[in-house]
């Protein structure tokens, strides 16, 4: 393969898809046909409806037998789309797979050059020409197979990441579930009731925590964060985080020498301890001592210091006595995993909504937040389940929702996507408040009420009829009555034609969703791309929502994009059999493009070494001489060396430089190389 | 400056896994933009050899254009810093050598951002149309 001796005379067969009317629409099919017959060692060209359907392939397979073909093109789509399916009718024909090129001639030229057909064809025509270039140099290649380690990682323990890792754990495989919180739970543990049924989030969510924490296959590391990831698919070694806990499990006791020891969750600590700061789980609405247990079913239950404000006093230390259970002394400990596959579940914040400053979040006492009000409303909130208006705790009466809250936001302060699930639990409150306070009216702003789910609409009805007030028109600001800290609510109604200020005694925002903190720092670690709004992006919209760009690593949840609950579950089952399936494979086939050493030009300046950010290269002594040496199960085939080794004697499989100077070659000085 | 009929050849070197998938999404989004530019695929920026580039204006490319990811990005981590410094250095090559530095662009256009893509060509498609045919692109031929 690494030989620069003269191979056997290139046969190329050069196939044009017309995609219906998505290539033939813009580009003469044809002209490019009979264009490529013109070009050197074009054995055949033909072209077909749907190069990609059986017929289409049989051209490919059949093409290969007939003329004895060396090299296959397609002009067509995107070789992201379809390199797969064309390697495949390649094989299919007897030829190495890797001697397949495809010319775009649809996602970019038919498809960006729509009104100028003339300039579209001789595009493609060029397109061709340098494939065929191309083609004419490809070399076979074997692609390398290497073992899968049977164990598989979920990052972020919310609803979705749970649903995941059990899904890992009970296909019977080891699974490390990793959550920066003391307790799994996420997002869904702070609501109160879920739509459309009307289902206690808790209630349905804690079976789910109690098997996380009993299933036998799931490591639980909570309290815990990514510190750093190496490797590829199948063989990642991720570097966590044990941050300090200052706590003990009874296992990490026992492992000290203090049998029958380490935290039972007694809470005598937490009685003793003299800080008091703002409780993060209720949104700064109660008060959280210095050691303290994340909610009340908490998984596991453990209490944990928050050494930030932790003044080390000493009062937990003795109250827990022989239990042993608590060292102010801990320190964030370093383990390494080794994982085949890895899904991320990293989840949503809430968008900061004092940023629109016209509806006075954080200045208005009585504006909340729709998390706010879960909080509020539920039993084991901070006011138990008793809704009252922060200012003076009176029982609100008359309460505005404000819908798409920096949703669906142009202005360049919110987000220009719709959150997707605040419309539903907007209707959810409204039937809680007038489910809970006798005479309470919901008026609810909206733009459009997006109930789209199964049994959804049927909800919006249903809340329609117990009497909650629907104004289609977004708020364009509140203003606070200074007095009585009642607010007024300034909108146009649409539907009626005319503005509206209505004075209320609350008013629920409810806020856009981004994604969490975490994420931008997380998803570069693991090497995935992100849309422009920050979410994590998937390999294909459509045809592989689970899947990111990086091999092995897989999406749930809201981090790919706002998603409510059952969707967010199914998403996360669906991410969990996409990550099972190279384990239960046993193996993987890497893509063979990997940089080889020409040791007769190999100079042996070493210079490629620090190049490689994969540590794949180093120096060896070979026949009295030193040349360069390449691992190839580091190597992932960047050409990073190859674009800089002086003496050109880095030789990059599937992308050498003489191919690629066979490629410009042909744009600019036509078919003749 | 040629006549008005000119068009310039424009050849892209750009990366698989954030600009072609860039170039990708604008088309999947009918983004009309002018159809000037011939695009090579590598896996990353840092495969790009400057000879690669001092090879296309040998053979009379008007401008080349490299895109690859944003830093930090980068699908190999590091191949775009990589990729950038070799493009700064070879910009002043080019200087040296009397060819306007402008001639040669590098850009970081994401697999989210179509749009941008569009904007790139429009751009890179209007600075060498505005410098004119390339000074070495008689004696390619």
């Amino acid at each position: 393969m690494a030989e620069l001796k003269k191979k056997e005379e290139p046969k190329i067969g050069v196939f044009v898809c017309h995609c219906g009317t998505n290539i033939a629409g813009s580009i003469d099919i044809k002209a490019v046909m009979e264009y490529a017959k013109t070009l050197p060692n074009v054995a055949i060209a033909d072209d077909y409806q749907y190069m990609c359907s059986t017929p289409g392939q049989n051209k490919v397979v059949e093409a290969i037998e007939e003329h004895k073909l060396t090299g296959v093109v397609v002009a067509a789509c995107s070789p992201r789309l379809h390199e797969p399916t064309f390697r495949g009718a390649t094989k299919l024909g007897g030829l190495n797979p890797f001697r397949f090129e495809m010319a775009n001639i649809r996602e970019q030229n038919s498809w960006v050059h729509m009104h100028q057909p003339e300039e579209a064809t001789e595009k493609a025509k060029d397109a061709v020409r340098i494939a065929v270039a191309k083609a004419s140099l490809l070399e076979d290649l074997i692609p390398k197979s290497v073992p899968v380690e049977q164990a598989a990682m979920v990052v972020g323990g919310g609803v979705g990441g749970m649903q995941a890792a059990l899904d890992l754990a009970n296909a019977g495989i080891k699974t490390y579930l990793i959550e920066k919180e003391p307790s799994i739970g996420g997002r869904m543990s702070q609501l109160d009731k879920t739509f459309p049924t009307l289902d206690c989030s808790q209630c349905i969510l804690t079976p789910k925590m109690v098997d996380v924490a009993r299933n036998e296959n799931i490591e639980l590391l909570t309290y815990t964060e990514v510190e750093a990831v190496e490797g590829y698919i199948g063989n990642f070694d991720v570097t966590l985080r044990k941050k300090a806990r200052g706590v003990l499990t009874t296992e990490e006791a026992e492992a000290r020498g203090f049998v029958g020891g380490g935290c039972n969750g007694c809470g005598d600590c937490e009685d003793v301890c003299p800080v008091i700061r703002p409780n993060p789980f209720e949104l700064g609405m109660a008060p959280m001592k210095a050691i303290y247990v994340y909610h009340p079913q908490v998984s596991p239950l453990l209490y944990t210091i928050d050494f930030d404000s932790c003044v080390k006093c000493n009062l937990c230390v003795d109250i827990c006595g022989d239990k042993k259970a608590i060292d102010l002394n801990a320190v964030d400990e370093f383990e390494t995993v080794k994982v085949g596959s890895i899904i991320l579940a990293t989840g949503y914040d809430i968008f900061p909504i004092e940023e629109k400053h016209e509806w006075g979040y954080k200045n208005y006492d009585n504006v909340i937040t729709s998390l706010e009000f879960e909080r509020l409303i539920c039993a084991s909130g901070p006011t138990g389940g008793h809704l009252i208006r922060p200012s003076d705790g009176a029982v609100p009466k008359k309460i505005a929702f404000v819908l798409c809250a920096g949703s669906r936001d142009n202005t360049g302060v919110g987000k220009p996507y719709c959150s997707r699930f605040c419309c539903m639990y907007s209707l959810k409150h409204a039937h809680q408040i007038i489910e809970k306070i006798p005479g309470a009216v919901p008026y609810i702003f909206y733009m459009d009420i997006r109930s789209f789910g199964k049994m959804y609409e049927e909800f919006y009805y249903r809340i329609q009829d117990e009497g909650a007030k629907f104004i289609r028109g977004r708020v364009a600001n509140i203003l606070e009555d200074p007095v009585t800290k009642n607010l007024h609510v300034n909108a146009e109604d649409t539907l009626l034609g005319r503005p509206i200020d209505m004075e209320v005694d609350m008013v629920v925002l409810a806020a856009a969703v981004q994604p969490s903190a975490q994420t931008e720092a997380t998803r570069r670690l693991f090497g995935v791309s992100c849309s422009q709004d920050g979410w994590l992006l998937e390999a294909h919209p459509k045809l592989n929502p689970c899947g990111t760009t990086t091999a092995g690593v897989y999406l749930a949840g809201v981090c790919q994009g706002p998603k409510d609950i059952p969707d967010t579950v199914a998403q996360a089952e669906g991410a969990a059999s996409a990550a099972s399936i190279p384990i239960h494979r046993g193996e993987v086939e890497l893509e063979p493009y990997f940089a080889v050493c020409l040791e007769d030009i190999c100079a042996g300046c070493g210079m490629c070494i620090n190049l490689c950010p994969y540590q794949a290269l180093s120096l060896i002594e070979k026949d009295g001489r030193t040349v360069m040496h390449v691992t190839e199960a580091k190597c992932k085939g960047c050409g990073t060396c190859g674009g800089f080794c002086p003496g050109g004697a880095i030789w990059m499989q599937h992308f050498t430089t003489p191919q690629i100077v066979a490629q410009i070659d042909a744009f600019l000085l036509g078919g003749e190389q | 400056m040629a006549d008005e009929n000119w068009k310039p050849k424009i050849v892209a070197i750009i990366c698989n896994w954030c600009s072609y998938a860039g170039a990708d999404l604008a088309g999947s989004a009918r983004t009309q933009y002018p159809p000037d530019i011939r695009a090579i695929r590598v896996m990353c920026t840092g495969r790009i050899d400057p000879l690669f580039i001092m090879k296309a204006f040998q053979d009379g490319a008007d401008g080349v254009l490299v895109s690859g990811c944003h830093f930090g990005d980068c699908h190999y981590l590091e191949g775009n810093y990589k990729a950038a410094k070799r493009m700064f250095l070879l910009k002043s090559v080019l200087k040296n050598i009397g060819l306007e530095d402008k001639r040669l662009r590098m850009t970081f256009v994401s697999a989210s951002e179509g749009a941008k893509w569009a904007t790139v060509m429009e751009d890179v498609v209007k600075t060498v149309t505005e410098l004119g045919p390339s000074p070495l692109g008689e004696s390619a031929r």
